[in-house]
């Protein structure tokens, strides 16, 4: 175990960023309810923001729970499903691939949507417009992995990964030492992402907390609340 | 706890199910609904109103939320009307509602403001002088000093200062100047009192105190129908708004009821489901023109021939042909048609003169007193010449017979044209035939010969042709009666004035809808006795001649005997609002409790001299005159009249003398003189001169000015860029040059010098809640408390309540209210005085006054004693004079209490006189006494003290001052407010409630449980004159002045050229092409003048700056479209705005809403090169003769009453596309 960057940036920054995710957004959710909010600016001009917007999300979906199921689902139950680490390598870089262009051509519209379009700009944070940059640096940097990772379809690389994730989220030592040697375009691309775990609770962002999916599953029509006892 | 918590409930989910599967019920945590609850809770709710000049006056609930102003909704309390009357709330509208957004908003003012260079070289100059007088003196000696912070008036550069040193700041420089110059050099420009009457008061208390001038508002508005009081001797005196709900027939007239008067306007679309027809008028098709069953669109400017023609038509069918009883009875006891003129004979015809007097006869028909002021008519019955009562003449110097209540067995004769000694032909001017560019003319002679029945009456003279007004009216109307002749019409369709054929090709309105409305006015006026109505807005009194459009719709009135009837007469609603308790609040605001009289000055001449704009004037009397006057009397300039106005002590004057009105005693008590009778025969023999006379001498100027509840470089500051440049010394974007040599080879009274003055101010004081225009321009800015943070009343012409503004919070940051601003003021200006100066006396000249015995001063002709046609006597040929003591070292504390000639002296206003001893002795109790005398600490001390001392607001007062008039009519009054004789509004009182006021004799109409307020009803119902010559409604103007500009009657007059755009359309070319039109500007939308329209919200509504609309023919001319920059422009200046191009607007006009701010959106204009320039910087005053009239009964002067008006519609700009717009945002050179 060396104490160098790759160990500050992957074995102690994941913590210092969920950290920051969670506990900020909780803060912010108790301490300041009314800037709960995703900000939409469709009342402003609807013009680009159905393409963009959908696309996006569409996209960003698909990468997100790609990305969840991919890191999180403990080695063995693949093993046990039988679903080899090429395989499951291959239709990462296939659907993240489809997932990505689409979330890519969300944001391209979105970004020039935000700076272009004078009223929607003068309506923006700065926050705003660096969530945009940001996600798209992200997303740039995660189709560019899709050029590292033809290089070894066995899915070797991704398992370091698996490792790593798995290993930070169950609070175990040596979590770096699982990336330490691999391409720095996943290097930033996780750097990167730990960022925007940082700035999250402080954007927009929060807004994926709420997402409002609960009303799928809810088949009545009326709430009624109870007197508080 | 916390949200997030309470939403971790995996364990008490507890969810069920009800209705089948439809509903649920939870357990969520309810928190949040808090915020929903709380979002409208507050801590308390105030009653206050907006200070604003808007006849509105509505009540608000402010409400107050942990310490700070967090909204406003409109009060819904007033009292109950009556059944069959809708109530009169809720009253508001859009800009009130948007009010508290200013208290906590950028634009707020929130410390006391200086001048950064002027600030330097006071703190050096007190650093080498100890004494701050001296100080003050050593900047105002340095020329270079004085020119270093006035040549950057306007372009940024305040610092925040502290009060205690502006206080000293402005003492130092007041006291400097009554020392050096005198006190008339110390000006205060405030508008509308009945608005916020006691701040209004604070001021012209502290200015009256010191013997300075306050400037009159409503005339320099132009908003002042001068017609007023040339008709009824009354200035607006207007029926409330709930009285149009019983009118059956309403015209409203170039008012824009629903914009402009929004919270009155229910009663107007209200009384139109009882049947009620509306007619509106209006050049274009404004928010009004909706609401008209009839929508007539005159050309603009043109109003006084359609009103002639309806006149033509109404008295041919309804007078002539057809005579109506209630009409006809109405002419003869409450006008002054029966009543004889003298026609005199010039070159073989008659032309009309001035009315037949009792002096006139041999034996002066039995009248002792004034027989000059009684005029004579002739009894129906016996034929015999008799001398009514109620004419001017029985008001003053006897009792008991000014009245106008039709006399047992005397039928006054209104018409000669049955037994007529003879027809003779009588001419009458015409002034239709006049070219204007752009406007139609007609080709008639400009003497029009018509046959008038006359009697040959024996006077003092020998045998004069005499002739009835009626019959006089007739044919100046154009009708034909039989009487042969030419020049009257017998058909409608005949080219001759004033027929509605005629007025077609003047107007642009089919004749047939002329007709069509005169008649339904005059039938709905006969079928219910006068309920016909005509609102009328400033539109059409904003014209050069104001006085021909307002005088056609009132002879209207009058001939269908509506003035006076419930439901009926004249609603002009403008720029005065009506202060209901005037003669509680004018011993207050004046100071009439400790010297009297005070200096008041009419604005409109004043600016005219001061701002330099006289200079650049090139219209000439001579051109206006009618056709037979004697141009020999009229050489000179405009400016020429008025200096002869105050020499005859018509017009006021200020500064007053080119001497040190101070020193004027002194210097003859060293010659053991009377210092009146020494100031008369210095003025005599020249070694003393009137100031008037030179306004350009450095001894004349005005020194220091107050500005407060006034934004008058922002919003009414006609010629803006001439005040900039003469007043102000400062930038300024004048594109034209002045008379230069012509100017001293015409004028024959006023002294002209080569060079104009640049900077006559020291200093500009303005007080405010809003960094304003006038704000920006000033030197020192003084942070008010706003509407919502001060004590104050409030009322208006609109409705009868009085109510208040009450502090619903503390002044915010270090803002005072205005009584605290003054009051301070008043006490480090007695701190530095002593030392400087005394108890001083004070030669205080004053005009000749309306309702005083000084009204009958000069009865039958001009004449001006310094061109040596009479003797200069004070109060009779020339301005009254009285010396007055200034206590200066105890200004403060006269500023503090109620002074001792309330108790010595009395009160009264509008010729009426009582004793007012017992409230006096009331507010000692009530208030409390400091050295014997009632104090006036507080906003609410002086609130209690308008109250108590006005019969409108104490019902002691009311019985008082109704007997006092019964005394001088002869006739029982006090009825009117017994039944309320112990009702005592007081300020509690009307913060729980508004409070209806209670019928004085101050005002013509009448609260009471049977009729709304109408103008002229006490005159009609209880026989009391209207205060005009013959004490009836005075449609002729025998004034010699009058007669010579042909106006004795009404006339149709084009608009005047005033030469602006002509040189402005060649030679500046920025590759669009420019237009020529008319610069129209209406009252808004989206402001009340210029506040609001630096409010969010406002500008949120509307297009968020200037605006100037235009139609869509003549922007595709220049090829203007919708949301262009464009700049209008003339010889007086340039301003910039977006254009605004509508259907709405006719051809060759543009209507820029008064006023926009300078302060929002405006760039730089092409023209001047310097920052945009508001509606006012194409502006320029022109003053009329006609208003210079004094000392003659109802052409007496008075405050706010008569006087010169700030006419601006006749002007035309240049408006074309900008190539470049600059925002000069650049860093700006210190």
């Amino acid at each position: 175990m060396t104490f160098d960057l790759d160990f500050f940036l992957f074995q102690i920054l994941p913590y210092i960023s969920l950290a920051v995710l969670f506990l900020g957004s909780i803060v912010r959710f108790d301490r300041d309810p009314y800037s709960w909010r995703s900000k939409s600016s469709q009342l402003l001009r609807k013009r680009q923001l159905m393409w963009g917007s959908v696309l996006f999300h569409v996209g960003i979906l698909v990468i997100l729970v790609g990305h969840a199921v991919g890191l999180l689902t403990p080695i063995q139950v693949f093993d046990a499903l039988g679903v080899s680490h090429s395989f499951k390598q291959v239709l990462a870089m296939t659907a993240g691939g489809i997932a990505g262009v689409f979330c890519l051509a969300g944001l391209l519209l979105l970004l020039h949507r935000r700076l272009f379009d004078p009223r929607i700009r003068a309506n923006s944070s700065f926050a705003d417009i660096a969530v945009l940059v940001l996600l798209l640096a992200q997303l740039c940097l995660g189709l560019m992995t899709i050029t590292v990772s033809m290089h070894h379809l066995d899915g070797h690389e991704m398992v370091k990964f698996m490792e790593w994730a798995q290993h930070v989220v169950t609070f175990r030592a040596g979590a770096a030492e699982f990336v330490r040697d691999v391409d720095v375009i996943f290097k930033l691309h996780l750097t990167l992402g730990m960022f925007i775990f940082i700035v999250f609770p402080f954007t927009r962002l929060v807004h994926i907390w709420s997402a409002p999916v609960f009303y799928l599953f809810r088949h009545q029509y009326q709430i009624v609340r109870r007197r508080e006892s | 706890m916390s949200y997030f918590l309470d939403r971790l409930m995996f364990f008490k989910y507890n969810r069920e199910d009800f209705s089948n599967g439809h509903g649920v019920t939870s357990s969520e945590n309810r928190k949040w609904e808090d915020a929903y609850r709380g979002r409208w809770a507050h801590d308390k709710i105030v009653r206050s109103t907006h200070g604003v000049n808007c006849t509105g006056s509505c009540s608000w609930k402010i409400y107050v939320k942990n310490g700070l102003i967090t909204w406003e909704t409109q009060q819904t309390d007033y009292p109950r009307t009556r059944p069959d009357l809708p109530n009169h709330e809720p009253r508001g509208c859009q800009r009130g509602a948007s009010y508290s957004w200013y208290i906590y908003s950028a634009n707020r003012l929130k410390y006391p403001m200086i001048r950064k260079r002027l600030l330097k070289l006071w703190r050096d100059a007190k650093a080498q002088y100890k004494d701050p007088v001296h100080a003050w003196a050593s900047i105002q000696a340095d020329e270079a000093k004085r020119r270093e912070y006035q040549k950057v008036r306007g372009q940024g550069g305040f610092v925040r200062a502290e009060w205690e040193e502006v206080n000293e700041l402005i003492a130092a420089a007041n006291i400097y100047t009554i020392k050096k110059h005198g006190p008339d050099r110390i000006i205060g420009f405030s508008p509308i009192p009945a608005m916020s009457m006691i701040s209004y008061a604070a001021g012209s208390r502290y200015l009256s105190l010191l013997g300075g001038v306050c400037m009159s508002f409503y005339d320099w508005y132009c908003d002042l129908p001068p017609s007023s009081p040339q008709t009824w001797g009354e200035q607006t005196d207007v029926p409330e708004s709930a009285d149009w709900y019983n009118a059956g027939f309403i015209m409203m007239w170039g008012s824009n009821v629903p914009q402009t008067r929004t919270p009155d306007a229910h009663f107007m679309t209200e009384v139109r489901y009882k049947g009620t027809q509306v007619v509106t008028v209006t050049p274009d098709y404004s928010e009004a023109s909706k609401f008209g069953d009839i929508w007539l669109n005159p050309k603009q400017g043109t109003d006084a021939a359609m009103g002639m023609a309806m006149g033509h038509v109404i008295l041919k069918e309804f007078h002539i042909d057809r005579e109506v009883d209630y009409f006809d009875d109405y002419c003869r006891t409450y006008t002054d048609m029966p009543f004889l003129v003298m026609l005199e004979e010039k070159d073989g015809q008659y032309v009309p003169g001035r009315m037949v007097r009792a002096s006139d006869f041999t034996d002066g028909m039995g009248q002792a007193n004034n027989p000059d002021w009684k005029t004579v008519a002739i009894d129906e019955n016996t034929g015999h010449v008799v001398v009514p009562n109620g004419s001017i003449g029985f008001r003053w110097g006897q009792e008991g017979r000014w009245n106008i209540a039709p006399t047992e067995n005397i039928r006054l004769q209104k018409s000669f044209i049955k037994g007529c000694d003879a027809v003779a032909p009588v001419a009458f001017p015409y002034f239709g035939h006049i070219e204007h560019q752009y406007f139609n003319n007609s080709r008639h002679d400009a003497v029009q010969i018509r046959n008038v029945p006359v009697r040959k009456l024996k006077l003092k003279g020998g045998e004069v042709a005499v002739a009835t007004v009626f019959d006089l009216l007739c044919a100046n109307y154009g009708i034909d009666r039989g009487l042969g002749g030419g020049n009257v019409a017998s058909s409608y369709d005949d080219d001759v004035p004033y027929t509605p054929a005629w007025q077609e090709k003047i107007t642009g309105v089919p004749r047939d809808q002329v007709i069509r409305v005169a008649r339904a006015f005059a039938d709905n006026a006969e079928k219910t006795k006068g309920r016909s109505m005509i609102i009328i807005g400033a539109a059409m009194n904003h014209w050069y001649h104001m006085d021909m459009n307002y005088r056609a719709c009132i002879n209207m009135l009058v001939f269908c005997g509506c003035v006076g009837q419930s439901g009926g007469g004249w609603s002009h609603y403008v720029g005065q609002e009506k202060l209901r308790p005037q003669t509680g609040w004018a011993p207050l605001a004046f100071a009439l409790d400790w010297a009297r009289p005070p200096r008041q000055q009419n604005s409109t001449s004043f600016f005219y001299a001061h701002t330099d704009q006289w200079r650049y004037e090139n219209l000439k009397p001579a051109n206006l005159l009618a056709p037979y006057a004697d141009k020999q009397r009229w050489k000179g300039n405009l400016i020429d009249c008025n200096i002869r106005a105050e020499r005859m002590g018509w017009l006021p004057s200020a500064p007053q003398l080119q001497r040190n009105t101070l020193l004027i005693a002194g210097e003859a008590e060293a010659q053991a003189k009377d210092p009146v009778a020494y100031a008369v025969e210095s003025l005599k023999n020249g070694s003393l001169r009137l100031s008037c006379e030179d306004p350009d001498h450095p001894d004349n100027w005005p020194r220091n000015m107050f500005v407060w509840r006034s934004n008058i470089l922002g919003s009414s500051g006609k010629g803006h860029e001439y005040f900039l440049k003469h007043l102000l010394g400062t930038q300024n974007g004048v594109q034209g040059k002045d008379l230069g040599a012509e100017g001293a080879k015409d004028s024959t009274e006023v002294v002209w010098h080569d060079k104009a003055p640049e900077g006559k101010l020291d200093l500009l004081v303005t007080l405010d809640f809003r960094m304003s225009t006038t704000c920006l321009y000033s030197d020192v800015v003084l942070p008010t408390a706003s509407w919502y943070e001060k004590n104050d009343l409030n009322t208006s012409d609109m409705h009868p309540f009085i109510h208040p503004l009450s502090q619903a919070i503390a002044p915010v940051w270090q803002s005072r209210t205005d009584w605290d601003i003054y009051k301070g003021l008043a006490k480090a200006f007695s701190a530095i005085v002593p030392g400087h100066l005394g108890v001083e006396k004070d030669l205080v000249l004053a005009p000749i006054q309306h309702d005083s015995p000084g009204e009958l001063a000069q009865p039958l002709d001009v004449k001006d004693w310094k061109r040596g046609e009479c003797e200069p006597v004070p109060g009779v040929t020339m301005p009254s004079m009285k010396v007055v003591e200034r206590d200066y070292p105890n200004i403060y504390k006269r500023y503090t209490s109620l002074g001792p000639l309330m108790e010595k002296i009395g009160n009264g206003g509008k010729g009426i006189a009582w004793n007012t001893q017992h409230e006096v002795d009331f507010l000692k109790k009530l208030n409390g006494v400091r050295d014997g005398l009632a104090k006036i600490e507080t906003d609410i001390d002086a609130c209690e003290v308008v109250l108590s001392l006005a019969p409108e607001t104490n019902g002691e007062v009311a019985v008082k001052s109704w007997e006092a008039l019964e005394k001088i009519t002869g006739r029982e009054h006090a009825h009117l407010a017994l039944p309320k004789e112990d009702e005592k509004i007081r300020f509690r009182d009307i913060q729980a409630q508004p409070r209806k006021i209670i019928s004085s004799p101050t005002w013509s109409g009448i609260e009471s449980e049977h009729v709304s307020y109408n103008a002229g009803y006490t005159n009609v119902h209880e026989y009391i004159p209207w205060r005009t010559l013959t004490g009836r409604q005075e449609l002729y103007q025998d004034h010699q002045w009058m007669r010579d500009f042909g106006e004795s009657m009404v006339v149709y007059k084009p608009p005047i050229n005033t030469n602006t755009v002509m040189s402005m359309l060649t030679g500046r070319d920025n590759g669009h092409k420019p237009i020529a039109l008319n610069f129209i500007t209406p009252h808004q939308k989206w402001g009340i003048h210029s506040t609001y329209t630096d409010n969010l919200h406002m500008l949120t509504l509307s297009r968020g700056g200037p605006i100037v609309w235009i139609s869509e023919v003549d922007a595709g001319k220049v090829g203007i479209k919708d949301n262009d920059w464009i700049e209008v422009f003339n010889t007086n200046g340039a301003l910039v705005a977006r254009a605004v191009v509508s259907q709405r607007v006719n051809e060759g006009m543009v209507l820029m809403y008064h006023a926009q701010e300078k302060i929002v959106n405006v760039p730089g204009s092409e023209i001047t090169g310097a920052r945009g320039g508001i509606h006012n910087s194409v502006t320029r005053a022109t003053v009329k003769p006609t208003h210079m009239i004094g000392g003659y009964a109802q052409l007496a002067y008075g405050f706010n009453y008569y006087g010169t008006v700030g006419s601006n519609r006749d002007e035309f700009v240049v408006v074309r596309k900008m190539a470049k717009v600059d925002w000069m945002d650049g860093e700006a050179a210190e």
